[in-house]
């Protein structure tokens, strides 16, 4: 029973690799850029949100509200202001870029914060829990984190494939010059898809804050756990970087399982045995 | 002229170091057809490739409907009303049929080609509409590309090499249709490697060598002996 309890806990807090994920690949998938600094943004919506919640008295959740727009409308800011001039046939420029924007980060946070622990305060939702079958419990909190990373996914799915929006983002993925000639601006494209994944970011640094404590130098960490969930779900499919995010979870929950010290070990064992045996991801988007 | 429509004024344009227009001048009325013709690299695709925007020229001007337009980008150009096929057709393999047709009215101009407009012109894109563009064939994809550069509903088409890489049955029946696509207004201008079914196809020609105007005028007016030697610099 502990095992079977081991690998539920894995699927759920698989929820959350995957929203650590789905905005990495959501801008790799459009304009091919690898944000080095999305570990940090999230750990920047993370103290963001604690200062609204300690500012204001808001519930964690409710913070979303203001968390969400602000990250959304910093992305914006961010690509427009910065990435887009670093964009271009060579792929070293933005990642440098990010990765300088990812010091900037952690050294501004701890400036601000100092290298404190920090955790927000959920109250009873932390611990609210139902029991299912066999003595089993399901946290309400790890269950809200899974249903809202299918819901991060499905929306980003339903944005990508039934929008005009997400045509455009199709579009200037597949070939950036001949969607000018469709009355696209690359430039403004890419603003958005920066938007709408640092808008999934806030929700991700959210509930990494309410999960578990973070400080200014965690950002990293979360980015490999995001970059190994696109990876094993496969480069441009949304579905299976979700099954990516659960295949990390349940490895890390088998290993945490045969001995504590394990748990981020199995994780990247798992990784890397579905790049060696599938390097193109378990689920890899179907090339025309 | 009065009704010039696109007035280019000996243009340069440049890729990176390289030059492939060196001061190339045209004008175009509304309505007419002009087809350009060269040899490889004379500076054809280039000089397209200005008019609508995706390269910007480094000197002369770009008049359209008497508007400067030489350093409008080409996401700007477009809803002025030229829209262009580009070669190799380069449809965006992760939309489908109906997708890139749509995509290519996004530019928003009020006009007569719609979605059925297009369907009737090529009936079988109406029964593919929701395949990939991928799996069309080549001459399928040339129709998917002439539609989502009509959808914007231009007043000028620029038409890149319609028939590379087509079976010449296939480009024949694609031609036929110029007419009906020309036919309301509209102005276009040709590149094509086919010199006789170029001329055929147009009232006025320029031919290009080297990235310069080396003859210009109706087809009627020149031989064949003064237009080879013009394509050729012999």
């Amino acid at each position: 029973m502990d095992w079977i309890n081991a690998i539920v806990q894995g699927v759920l807090v698989g929820g959350l690799y995957a929203l650590f994920a789905a905005g990495l690949s959501l801008i790799f998938g459009v304009m091919r850029l690898v944000n080095i600094a999305h570990g940090d943004l999230i750990v920047l919506a993370a103290f963001i949100a604690l200062m609204i919640v300690e500012g204001t008295g808001l519930h964690p959740l409710a913070s979303l509200a203001v968390v969400v727009p602000l990250m959304a409308v910093f992305g914006y800011v961010l690509q427009r202001g910065i990435l887009n001039r670093t964009l271009g046939k060579d792929i070293l420029p933005p990642l440098l870029v990010t990765f300088g924007l990812s010091v900037i980060l952690q050294n501004g946070l701890l400036e601000i914060f100092t290298a404190d622990s920090r955790k927000l305060d959920a109250g009873t939702l932390e611990t609210a829990s139902f029991p299912v079958a066999g003595g089993m419990a399901i946290g309400v909190l790890p269950l809200l984190m899974f249903a809202s990373a299918v819901a991060v996914i499905a929306g980003l799915q339903f944005l990508f494939y039934r929008t005009a929006l997400g045509r455009a983002f199709r579009a200037t993925s597949d070939d950036r010059e001949i969607a000018q000639l469709m009355g696209l601006d690359n430039k403004q494209v890419y603003a958005f898809a920066m938007a709408i994944s640092l808008g999934v970011v806030a929700i991700a640094g959210v509930f990494l804050a309410i999960r578990s404590n973070f400080d200014p130098s965690i950002g990293p960490g979360r980015l490999i756990f995001g970059f190994e969930a696109v990876i094993i779900g496969g480069l441009g499919n949304l579905w299976g970087t979700l099954a990516g995010g659960v295949i990390l979870g349940v490895a890390q929950g088998i290993g945490a399982q045969i001995n504590p010290g394990w748990q981020l070990l199995a994780g990247h064992l798992a990784f890397l045995i579905v790049l060696a045996i599938r390097p193109k991801g378990l689920f890899p988007r179907i090339e025309g | 002229m009065p009704d010039i429509q696109l007035n280019v004024e000996n243009i340069q344009s440049f890729y990176g170091d390289f030059q492939a227009l060196h001061g190339v001048s045209l004008e175009l009325r509304k309505g007419e057809v002009l087809s350009l013709i060269g040899a490889n690299g004379a500076g054809k695709s280039t000089l397209l490739r200005s008019i609508c925007g995706l390269v910007t020229a480094r000197s002369g001007t770009i008049t359209w409907n008497g508007q400067d337009i030489t350093r409008l980008p080409a996401s700007r150009i477009v809803g002025l009303g030229i829209s262009m096929v580009p070669e190799g057709r380069r449809l965006f393999p992760s939309l489908s049929v109906q997708e890139n047709l749509v995509i290519g009215g996004q530019a928003g101009r009020a006009g007569p080609w719609n979605l059925k407009a297009v369907y009737d012109l090529f009936p079988v894109l109406a029964e593919r509409r929701h395949t990939p563009s991928t799996s069309l064939s080549g001459g399928q994809q040339q129709m998917v590309a002439i539609g989502r550069a009509l959808m914007s509903n231009p007043e000028l088409i620029l038409l890149d090499e319609l028939s590379l890489g087509l079976a010449p049955i296939i480009v024949k029946d694609i031609y036929a249709q110029l007419p009906r696509i020309t036919g309301n207004g509209m102005s276009a201008i040709l590149v094509e490697q086919d010199v006789t079914r170029a001329l055929s196809a147009a009232g006025q020609f320029i031919c290009m060598q080297e990235g310069r105007v080396s003859l210009s005028g109706e087809p009627g007016h020149f031989t064949r002996d003064q237009i080879s030697a013009a394509y050729f610099g012999t």
